[in-house]
């Protein structure tokens, strides 16, 4: 099997990209990072990738919300990109603004094409919040990048991470990862559910189990000193993030 | 036409925004039932159709999901119990939304819209009588130095005149002495200089034009060069000429150490990290904007440090930022607040909330950093703020362009940012401005900058420029003067890109608009490199080229509006001569009786502003961007202890280590600046050392805030700090590679003239072998052995415990640099071999306060005898446990570690003085043998965290 190819896409104000880049070569894939103007001029094209990544940031300075005008770019300037990629079953992960884009584009919680149907919204402490959670999988989530993980832990740093959706769309949707407590039962609380996230979600998936969105940074745990409790000797999730992206590069080669 | 769309959350759902508001409210002492929510309005200009509207509100500014949106709302008239405030900015301030706006707009195919203005509507629901809305606009909602409350949707928005060219010069020959003085006040500059600068004239036989003098006033500034510190010192009969070369690069150049790649002489000073990279750092100040308008004057600060960063060498990519803030008390009471000056609880509100909004969206990781407190800097707060870059080692030095080399400015546009009606002829100001002239605050926009980053990484990859350096303070004027000194200059200011029509060629010239780059590029490298800042979206614009003829020529229009030889505006200004004196002041040693019971005493000054917990602060910074965190700000079992030195991995596949640290004691130096900085070097090293780093490769840099430095008693105060800085770096052999001076820190008030302490703040950088040696400041297992290194002696003086007194005292710690030098080495030396489990260095509070952070930062409780405490003839519990001498660490060894331990420290001060224990409560036992703390830890730890849980 070739290496698995990723692609890493940034738009002004994108940060984080070089380590999601860093945490897929991590894993033996190759990853690329490209600037969206290089997807809109053809220059690039996501037919030559497996994996699409949107990484953390301020897309557009987050001006109107949290990730809606790179959302908007998406559905307006690259429905010719995302769609057949989506449709051949490419494996597409956002997170923190990649989650937020994916979910104002409506591709997620999806289908494709059923516009916006849920968000991500002010956390209820008003407050954008740096810290470490705990993340526990639903063991029956299609989710391909979350397939085998029991509990993992990440940080987040975002200030717009409330999943907020209809009750309808609340039951449908296919939680892949829920914040939880040390011992890995979901929870709301704070400061285990730092947003206030309806039932406790931290990331969801599409019917496919391909695309993922996410709030917390597996790419910023791959690494033992990553964990805050590493100088303490307690630190036995350190560089469980990287599963995820392992997850992703094997379930590629698999394929 | 103007079209109000007005947004606002959906009915019911929790309004964390409004609730803040609300919380602001109850802060002002307004103690009513108030409910507070906010909408956001967009005002856009342009023929733009119902649909359009409809559009642009349902895709592009309401989330479906939960808000609703609403167009051109019928006004609604206030009632006795609901009042409704519409806050806009003020012309001419730079909204960075309606940039954003503009360009998702023209997404949705929408190209109606001419102009986008934005605005925030507060609804107040509640019984507010008529002059408590207005105490609450004025003191929560509006500031008047960049907004204003408006009643209904403008009709129109402002146009801007155009220039009409017109040169103007400035009469220096013809006028008599007063009035030659009275120009030199306005353009600041001083009696000799404006004589030096009228002598210049004279022999070319012309007057200057405006633009002329413009620049050598900027360039002979206090902000470029720095010049009380390059002056000539009568200090006490002893001549110092120029203070910087005596003192602090004196110490540099003695040091002479082979890893500092490029000291004084760039945006920032460079070490060698590996075989590879060279790191780069820098800190500045931005104290007087952020006085009068926090949020922006703060974000501006880390922007501006940020390009310092990215225009040292061949451009270094920013890595890490810290800050330091120093403000008025939050408490202070509102008729101690001087006239016209922000409350200090709004100032700190809102230089965090810019510090963190800015430095957030550029993705850099916030990891150090300090607040200290004092009544003195309520109308001079500062506002530090750092950057660590990473840069490969080829690329450290300056570059160096030739004649031929194009002049490009890169990034943001240029307005009439930072540009101040007093530096202007009036003439001009009826000429050219309006409105907009007097609104020179700017809100900084990080995007524009990180789009400038994101084009200069993929520039520095390719070589294609040959030099570069920022442009900020003294915009244009100071950054292609600078550049050009070695070779000349000519530049063509219509082509600045501008984001408003009017401006005239001067104030093109010194704009201070945030987020430019000035760079030097080779011919052949254009084309490229304007095609990579396309391809980022960043605007690069060709201006110039540099010449050899070490002349400055500026054109406006095909107009010589200025032409200055380099070498009268570079050497031309006459040196300075100061006097100095330094006096030491009366103060007694206060007699206080000391207390059987400690424990108070302790709780009191664990809650002290000082000393609290800044978890507040640090939790809405993003500590964790770019991966490369080690040791965080915050450490400890429940992730809220207070660390002592951020570690950082820069390259993500290498385990080396960098240590980012800092220390000032602003209060000691009301005593004796000499040792206030000794103790703020000891502090930055001790926490150095304290997280595993060693001495042998440390550099730091300074910041000094000072008061009038027309006055002789600070000037000497300043020396003999300066003098501090040359002593301990020889005695440490720890370089100082970067500074930078903020002066005539002073306000008047009410007849007296209120001075900020002398303040210093420095920054040390370290570089750390190998990550994985680190150790953070929490108690890790019951059982554990407490050793106290290092030696205590009765120094109280401008310590905690003596605030608590209202005392300030006499003896101030000092620093005996090469006992601790060594006792540093053996530490380091014992952490490297894995003997230490944890470490703390001893500050604020001194022991008192650093073993109950060390307890309840690990959860775990600990009993401590203060007769083990390594000490200097101490007979009194009050001292040796509040006393804050340098150079003092507590260590947490496992007991089988003893010997080795032991061993490693010998002959140097350091007493085991307890155990960690499994219970939960801090006991510390007196010299009598009777308890002096009993105190569960939890007890503590919340007297700590509660002052600023805001």
């Amino acid at each position: 099997m070739a290496t698995v190819k990723t692609i890493v896409m940034r738009a002004p104000g994108t940060n984080r990209d070089e380590e999601t880049a860093f945490a897929f070569r991590q894993v033996g894939a190759t990853a690329e990072t490209v600037h969206v103007g290089e997807l809109i001029s053809g220059t690039k094209r996501l037919a030559d990738y497996q994996v699409l990544a949107f990484p953390g940031g301020f897309s557009y300075g987050d001006d109107l919300g949290a990730g809606r005008v790179q959302a908007n770019e998406l559905i307006l300037k690259l429905a010719d990109e995302v769609h057949p990629f989506i449709e051949r079953g490419g494996l597409i992960i956002g997170a923190c603004n990649g989650f937020q884009v994916l979910v104002k584009a409506g591709i997620l919680p999806g289908p494709l094409g059923t516009g916006q149907t849920a968000t991500l919204t002010n956390n209820d402490s008003g407050r954008f919040e740096c810290r470490w959670v705990y993340l526990a999988a639903n063991k029956k989530s299609r989710c391909i990048f979350t397939q085998g993980l029991e509990l993992i832990c990440a940080p987040v740093a975002h200030g717009e991470g409330k999943f907020v959706a209809p009750p309808e769309v609340m039951d449908a949707v296919d939680v892949a990862l829920y914040y939880a407590d040390a011992a890995g039962n979901p929870s709301t609380s704070y400061p285990a559910c730092p947003s206030g996230s309806l039932r406790a979600i931290a990331g969801i998936t599409d019917a496919t189990g391909h695309i993922f969105g996410l709030m917390p940074h597996p790419e910023d745990n791959i690494h033992r000193q990553h964990h805050p409790h590493w100088t303490r000797r307690e630190a036995e999730l350190a560089g469980s993030g990287l599963k995820i992206f392992r997850n992703a590069v094997d379930w590629v080669k698999g394929s | 036409m103007i079209c109000a769309i007005e947004v606002s959350l959906k009915p019911g759902l929790p309004d964390p925004r409004g609730e803040s508001v609300a919380r602001g409210i109850r802060d002002l002492g307004i103690d009513k039932d108030i409910i507070a929510h906010t909408c956001d309005i967009y005002w856009l200009e342009g023929d733009v159709s119902f649909n359009e509207l409809k559009r642009i509100a349902l895709s592009l500014l309401a989330d479906p999901i939960v808000q609703d949106y609403r167009l051109d709302p019928p006004p609604e008239p206030d009632t006795p119990t609901r009042h409704s405030l519409i806050v806009t900015y003020n012309p001419g301030v730079t909204d960075p939304i309606e940039d954003t706006m503009k360009k998702a707009i023209g997404d949705l195919g929408i190209s109606a819209v001419t102009a986008v203005k934005t605005a925030s509507r507060y609804i107040l629901s509640g019984a507010l009588a008529d002059d408590e809305v207005k105490t609450i606009a004025a003191r929560l909602l509006v500031n008047p130095i960049i907004q204003r409350t408006v009643v209904s949707a403008p009709t129109d928005f402002p146009i801007c005149p155009r220039y009409e060219f017109c040169l103007l010069n400035v009469d220096l020959l013809g006028v008599s002495e007063a009035e030659l003085l009275r120009l030199g006040r306005e353009y600041s500059l001083s009696p000799l200089e404006v004589k030096a600068v009228a002598a210049h004239y004279r022999k070319q036989g012309r007057n200057p034009t405006d633009v002329e003098l413009e620049t050598i006033a900027q360039t002979w500034s206090e902000h470029c060069v720095h010049k009380t510190f390059k002056a000539r010192f009568n200090y006490d009969g002893q001549l110092i000429d120029n203070l910087l070369k005596n003192t602090i690069m004196g110490a540099t150049q003695e040091l002479n150490k082979s890893w500092c790649l490029s000291v004084f002489e760039d945006n920032a000073g460079v070490i060698e990290f590996d075989d590879e990279w060279a790191v780069c750092f820098k800190v500045e100040t931005h104290n007087h904007p952020s006085a009068i308008e926090p949020y922006g004057g703060a974000a501006t600060g880390v922007g501006g440090v940020v390009r310092d960063v990215m225009g040292t060498g061949l451009s270094a990519r920013p890595v890490a930022n810290t800050d330091v803030f120093a403000f008025g008390p939050p408490d202070l009471p509102n008729a101690a607040l001087p006239e016209g000056m922000l409350h200090p609880r709004r100032i700190f509100k809102g230089v965090r909330a810019g510090v963190a909004d800015y430095g957030n969206r550029l993705g850099i990781p916030t990891v150090n950093g300090a607040v200290v407190f004092d009544e003195r800097y309520t109308a001079n707060p500062l506002v530090f703020c750092g950057t660590v870059g990473l840069l490969p080692k080829a690329l450290a030095q300056r570059g160096s362009h030739h004649p031929g080399d194009l002049v490009v400015l890169a990034g943001g546009r240029t307005g009439r940012d930072g540009i101040h009606g007093v530096t202007f002829a009036s003439e001009q100001l009826t000429r050219a401005s309006t409105e907009l002239s007097f609104a020179s605050v700017q809100i900084g926009n990080a995007i524009v900058e990180k789009k400038v980053m994101d084009a200069l990484m993929a520039c520095r990859e390719k070589r294609l420029f040959s030099r570069i350096t920022d442009c900020g303070g003294g915009g244009l004027s100071s950054a292609v003067g600078e550049m050009a000194e070695d070779t000349g200059v000519r530049v063509y200011l219509e082509r600045v890109p501008l984001k408003y029509a009017g401006l005239s060629y001067s104030e093109i010239w010194i704009s201070e608009s945030q987020e430019r780059m000035l760079l030097a590029v080779p011919p052949e490298n254009i084309d490229e490199l304007l095609a990579i800042f396309a391809a980022e979206s960043s605007e690069a614009t060709v201006i110039g080229e540099f010449t050899d003829d070490k002349r400055l020529c500026l054109y406006y229009q095909d107009n010589l509006v200025a032409d200055l030889e380099m070498t009268f505006l570079h050497k031309g200004r006459p040196p300075l001569d100061l006097e100095a004196v330094w006096q030491p002041p009366v103060c007694r040693e206060p007699d206080i009786k000391p207390a059987t019971n400690l424990g108070g005493s302790l709780l009191k000054i664990l809650a002290a502003w000082n000393v609290c917990s800044k978890e507040w602060v640090i939790r809405q910074y993003d500590h964790e961007v770019q991966g490369g965190s080690v040791l965080k700000p915050l450490v400890g079992r429940l992730s809220d202890g207070p660390g002592d030195a951020a570690i950082i991995r820069p390259v993500l596949s290498s385990s080396k280590g960098l240590i980012i640290a800092c220390g000032l004691s602003p209060r000691y130096g009301d005593l004796d600046p000499y040792w206030m900085a000794a103790s703020a070097i000891d502090e930055a090293l001790r926490q150095v050392v304290a997280v595993g780093g060693s001495l042998e490769r440390v550099a730091l840099l300074d910041n000094f805030c000072w008061g009038n430095v027309r006055d002789s008693a600070s000037l000497g105060a300043l020396v003999r700090a300066a003098q501090a800085c040359r002593d301990m770096s020889l005695a440490y052999g720890t370089p100082f590679i970067s500074g930078k001076d903020s002066l005539n820190n002073e306000y008047e008030h009410a007849g007296r003239r209120i001075s900020i302490p002398p303040t210093l703040l420095i920054s040390a950088m370290a570089i750390m072998p190998d990550s994985a040696r680190a150790v953070s400041m929490d108690f890790k297992q019951p059982g554990s052995l407490i050793y106290l290194v290092g030696e205590t002696f009765n120094e109280l003086g401008g310590s905690e415990y003596f605030a608590l007194h209202n005392e300030i005292g006499v003896r101030v710690p000092r620093v005996d640099a090469l006992r601790s030098k060594k006792l540093m080495g053996k530490l380091s030396c014992a952490i490297g071999l894995g003997l230490v489990r944890a470490c703390h260095d001893l500050s604020e509070g001194g022991l008192g306060v650093a073993i109950a952070e060390m307890a309840f930062a690990g959860g775990l409780g600990a009993e401590i005898g203060l007769d083990g405490v390594p000490r200097d003839n101490i007979e009194r519990d009050d001292i040796i446990l509040f006393s804050e001498s340098n150079s003092r660490f507590l260590v947490e060894v496992a007991p089988g570690g003893r010997v080795a331990f032991e061993e490693t420290m010998a002959g140097s001060a350091c007493g085991l003085i307890g155990r960690i224990t499994d219970g939960m409560d801090l006991k510390i036992t007196g010299l009598g043998g009777g308890d002096v703390v009993n105190l569960p830890i939890s007890e503590l730890k919340e007297a700590w965290q509660h002052p600023l849980r805001w």
